[in-house]
């Protein structure tokens, strides 16, 4: 599915801010993944997303989704198959626009001129309806006007609106209060499951870093010093996760915002 | 002032209203949709006007309006070009097309810098002739204008529903959602500055000959004046959908032309419409902005009294 090939990216190269963001990086995604990444602060766990997102050309190595080479493929093309939510919840959507407005938008059917008709907005309503967050009665308000929780719950719905091959989430609870955190969460993972999506999720909360999905790795420095599936994934606890880390980088996890609980 | 003074008005301030409401609608595209201030406005209004002038003197008047909006759509291009494909600030393009098409639009005008239209067939004689012995008799220029306006209302309140349209909205209000989205912001911004050049170019070609010249200065200072007209609408109908945004634009544009027209009446100089116009954008970006800052600074104010 996702593989990325000795894929390194160094900032400010030859310059006394030289620092080298990722180094070696390997990793093969399965269909179906659902991987959850954990590091410490600077570990270079967004800037991962970025290289996979296209944000930036990488240094070395080689990028593939289902065998295409998106290494320099412009982050514009690869957000057709690429969906990614951000912990800032105004990434996601245009807040003068409607709830409706950035749905169609997203949606991405039909031609360069076509307008939404009557079914297409009912379809639109029904997914909104389907996240069961009261949202599809505010179809036509300023997506600016909606709280931070239901902001952040549109924009997961416009990057699976249509299920991409990857969807790329970059701790977007972390901003939000530990109740809507938790509903996004519930509808993150059921929105996984529905549509089948190959997944990467960094979170600082290490609970459900073992509790969701099927696949840990662990960042530190740029490089990925742990990957856990199956049988050992499931035996971990949070304490296992954080003594494997020291074990493996040589120092406690360092993470301002992490959750243990 | 008798009835007959007041007609003429009436009629000279729905007319010119009508008319730079035409640029009102390029910069309600641009400015509060797309988000970019293009100053290659004025250089783009009169490179309407001189290819609209040069091509009904040519004698193709029906002719002259595809003419002068394709000259529009190029301009916008170039514009869009520079700010993002350059690398050049998007002021800065602005300013650069404008100074450029100083010289293109003389050589439009083929080395003059007033073109007369007095004795050439325009879209108005045209009308005129049409509308001669009905009982709108003498209105050709209104009339002419509101269709423009009315045709161009109903095109841009479609168009920004479309998929395309919407796009460009979101352009202005949040590039790196667009990018998600899978579309290039490149392709949109282009669009956008294509789409508004035209109207701009229109606004001015329906100027030219409506006053039967064309004159090399005649766009100077107009993105002031239309930015004026856009605010004073804005300000109307802040919270409104686009479709209702986009008619208090050509709302803006009548008012500002009224009100000038009654100033003009009360002794006012022609020539202060400008600095009306810039005091005007001032106060209409400044007073949202002091409303945003007035809590601070009643705090600040306040707190310091105590200590």
């Amino acid at each position: 599915m996702l593989e990325l090939i000795n894929v390194s990216k160094t900032f400010n190269a030859n310059t006394e801010n030289e620092k080298k963001a990722l180094t070696d990086i390997n990793l093969k995604v399965d269909n179906g993944d659902f991987i959850t990444i954990i590091g410490s602060n600077g570990a270079g766990k967004s800037t991962l997303f970025n290289a996979i997102s296209g944000a930036f050309p990488v240094d070395t190595g080689k990028i593939t989704l289902d065998n295409d080479d998106i290494t320099f493929l412009p982050d514009f093309k690869r957000a057709k198959f690429i969906g990614r939510l951000f912990q800032d919840v105004k990434t996601g959507t245009a807040p003068s626009m409607t709830v409706e407005e950035n749905l169609m938008l997203a949606s991405g059917g039909g031609h360069w001129l076509s307008i939404g008709g009557r079914t297409e907005k009912a379809a639109l309503r029904e997914r909104v309806a389907a996240l069961g967050l009261g949202l599809e009665d505010r179809m036509k308000t300023p997506v600016g006007l909606l709280s931070g929780g239901q902001r952040q719950a549109i924009s997961l719905l416009m990057a699976t609106l249509n299920p991409p091959k990857l969807l790329l989430l970059d701790e977007h609870t972390a901003a939000l209060d530990p109740a809507a955190a938790e509903k996004i969460l519930e509808v993150t993972e059921r929105t996984v499951k529905e549509y089948n999506l190959t997944c990467l999720m960094i979170t600082h909360n290490m609970s459900s870093a073992l509790s969701l999905g099927n696949r840990t790795i662990m960042m530190t420095d740029g490089r990925i010093i742990f990957d856990t599936k199956g049988e050992e994934r499931s035996s971990l606890t949070v304490d296992d996760l954080l003594l494997k880390f020291k074990a493996n980088s040589g120092k406690a996890l360092d993470n301002d915002r992490i959750l243990l609980s | 002032m008798d009835f007959g003074d007041i007609l003429g008005i009436i009629q000279s301030v729905t007319e010119l209203g009508l008319i730079s409401s035409l640029t009102v609608l390029a910069l309600f595209l641009s400015y509060s949709m797309l988000n970019v201030c293009d100053l290659s406005t004025d250089g783009c209004f009169t490179l309407g006007a001189a290819v609209g002038a040069v091509v009904a003197l040519s004698g193709h008047p029906y002719l002259s309006i595809p003419a002068a909006m394709a000259a529009g759509v190029l301009s916008g291009f170039v514009t869009a070009f520079l700010q993002t494909r350059m690398g050049i600030n998007s002021l800065l393009s602005g300013i650069i097309v404008n100074t450029g098409l100083y010289s293109v639009n003389i050589a439009v005008m083929g080395g003059a810098s007033i073109l007369n239209l007095n004795k050439t067939e325009t879209v108005f004689t045209k009308v005129k002739a049409l509308l001669e012995n009905t009982f709108l008799d003498g209105w050709q220029k209104v009339i002419v204008a509101l269709v423009a306006v009315i045709l161009i209302l109903i095109f841009m309140v479609i168009f920004l529903k479309t998929r395309l349209g919407l796009a460009i909205r979101a352009t202005g209000d949040n590039t790196e959602m667009v990018r998600y989205s899978s579309i290039n912001p490149v392709f949109t911004t282009t669009v956008g500055l294509c789409v508004a050049n035209a109207f701009t170019a229109l606004s001015g070609c329906l100027l030219a000959q409506s006053q039967k010249f064309s004159d090399i200065n005649m766009g100077q200072g107009i993105v002031t004046v239309a930015l004026a007209s856009l605010l004073i609408g804005g300000s109307i109908f802040s919270r409104a959908s686009v479709k209702v945004r986009a008619i208090g634009a050509v709302a803006g544009a009548i008012i500002f032309r009224l009100v000038y027209a009654i100033a003009l009446r009360f002794q006012m100089p022609s020539y202060m419409l400008k600095l009306v116009s810039a005091v005007i954008v001032i106060f209409a970006i400044f007073i949202p902005y002091i409303k945003k800052q007035y809590p601070m600074l009643a705090k600040r104010i306040f707190r310091r009294k105590e200590a």
